[in-house]
């Protein structure tokens, strides 16, 4: 382990002293080669939003694709099902073609007969739809297969995949869930064992850079906007009645609740934050996340205007910065696995509450 | 901004595919085997709990078992004393009885002794007798074959009888 230390440095040193003697050779070749730059923004957005298209590499002047199916329903022609292939070379297909710019950049617009450009309504197997049904299936399986194995072999010990199953679901449910929600946990398990099992493949998948992984599916709003919601719902529709009594009724003094609701408004404006934080939360990390990957690897391609010298030690870099990267977005697939569920157990919790105070006496202190 | 903006189709996706995935799980995958690992704990807290008992039970019967070989081992004892104070008085009791019987024995054989001996005495005192008379009868008919002799044994006899009288 110290010998890998050691050659890491070094590698890092020989770098950046290279960084110096290259600055010469980069003056002369950064005018040349700006017309070749890499757009770095547009490379990143691209990367990490959806397409009609599962794009794998480029060979020279040739992409490698793979379609998916577009499912369109339009006010106008109805439906429309056809491979992702017919929007090659910004053709226009059955009076459809992808925005390339506007309010619907990247997003399939019907082309109208007075040259207006609406949105269809359109459920196309995308990117991440693609990933999201191919995760969903994945976690199936598993957990299917594993509870399979339960049925045979009784109340017996598994070995292998099963018990590291076994190991991770056990955890999850006695380290998060029981703690968090505390009595009646049971009611809750599965629901919080899924999403946990649903984030955390999803999350997995993400970093796995070649098809079927890649798709940035817990980085995509809809997706934590589905969770969150689901979160609210079971959260608000378990509450009983003492906290629909803080919020409505707190004990604070009188003036700050009766002319005006002050604090219930605040309490019912907390309703609505929570989940929305876990939105947010999980959005914004994976997002990151993958943003960050994807810059550390943009480093090579970025430097070769710079010249062979810069672009190689870069490279170096760029590569070693990118696995420690992937390293900690490893552990944060499974922290943000964590938190979302152990936030979504505290928030079952804390709506469960029973009394568990006298209400305050009103008459002066 | 359009990564902020939920996408209609993706949302649809997303509901229908999160939808089944909880609807399945829920259903068939975690009850399970959150069951099967409940009844396995309860199984082997179970199995811990009838150990502990057939420990003590063991316990319990061990320390009987040791009881019951103290008490064999005492009433052993005990039998085993009664025996030999049994062998003893029986032996006693065998002596004193041969004693007695071998006085009466001996009484009886001293009795048959005596009776025997004074038997004997008579047989010989009879036998001396007539054999002293055949003798005596013998001798006088030797010495009284002549005539003189004859008168003169008579006049001793004579003699003797009267000097015992005179």
């Amino acid at each position: 382990m110290n010998k890998f230390l050691n050659i890491v440095i070094v590698l890092l040193f020989a770098a950046f002293s290279l960084c110096y003697a290259a600055v010469n050779e980069h003056q002369v070749a950064s005018e040349q080669a700006n017309k070749e730059q890499l757009n770095v923004r547009e490379f990143i957005l691209e990367h990490i939003s959806d397409s009609y298209e599962w794009h794998v590499t480029k060979i020279g002047e040739y992409p490698i694709s793979i379609p998916l199916p577009v499912i369109l329903y339009s006010s106008t022609s109805g439906w429309h099902v056809f491979l992702s292939l017919a929007f090659h070379h910004d053709a226009v297909y059955e009076g459809f073609t992808i925005a390339h710019e506007g309010k619907y950049k990247g997003k399939i617009i019907e082309l109208q007969a007075d040259g207006s450009e609406i949105r269809p309504f359109d459920i196309s197997i995308t990117k991440n739809v693609f990933s999201l049904l191919f995760s969903s299936l994945l976690l199936i399986i598993i957990i299917l297969s594993v509870a399979k194995s339960y049925r045979r072999t009784g109340i017996g010990a598994n070995k292998g995949f099963v018990a590291f199953m076994e190991m991770f679901i056990m955890n999850v449910n006695d380290d998060i869930i029981k703690p968090c929600v505390g009595k009646d946990y049971k009611r809750y398990a599965p629901y919080l064992l899924t999403v946990f099992f649903f984030i955390f493949i999803n999350n997995i998948l993400g970093l796995i850079p070649i098809f079927p992984g890649g798709a940035n599916v817990t980085g995509n709003i809809a997706i934590t906007f589905v969770l969150a919601v689901c979160t609210f719902l079971i959260v608000n529709f378990s509450g009983s009645k003492e906290y629909w009594r803080e919020i409505l009724w707190p004990d604070v003094p009188l003036w700050l609740k009766a002319p005006f609701p002050m604090m219930p408004l605040i309490e019912l404006v907390g309703i609505f934050t929570k989940p929305f934080a876990l939105m947010i939360r999980l959005f914004a990390n994976m997002m990151a996340g993958h943003s960050i990957v994807l810059g550390l690897t943009a480093l090579v391609f970025v430097t070769v205007s710079l010249g062979p010298v810069m672009n190689t030690s870069m490279t170096v870099v760029s590569v070693i910065f990118s696995i420690f990267i992937s390293f900690v977005e490893l552990l944060v697939a499974y922290i943000q696995a964590y938190i979302f569920t152990m936030l979504s157990a505290v928030f079952i919790g804390l709506a469960r509450i029973e009394p568990h105070h006298k209400p305050l006496k009103t008459n002066g202190e | 901004m359009s990564l902020l903006t939920p996408d209609s189709g993706l949302l649809f996706w997303m509901l229908l595919s999160f939808g089944t995935v909880v609807f399945v799980l829920a259903k068939f995958g975690f009850p399970v085997i959150l069951k099967m690992v409940e009844e396995r704990k309860a199984y082997i807290e179970e199995s811990l709990l009838m150990a502990e008992k057939a420990r003590t039970e063991l316990d319990l019967v061990k320390s009987e078992g040791a009881q019951i070989v103290a008490d064999a081992r005492k009433s052993q004892q005990q039998i085993l004393a009664e025996a030999a104070q049994l062998r003893e008085k029986i032996i006693q009791d065998a002596r004193t009885a041969a004693m007695t019987e071998a006085d009466k024995v001996i009484e009886e054989a001293h009795v048959s002794i005596q009776q025997e001996k004074e038997e004997a005495l008579r047989d010989i005192r009879k036998q001396v007798s007539s054999l002293s008379v055949q003798i005596a009868e013998k001798v006088m008919r030797s010495k009284l074959g002549e005539k003189d002799e004859q008168q003169r044994m008579i006049q001793r006899l004579l003699d003797e009888i009267n000097i015992s009288k005179s």
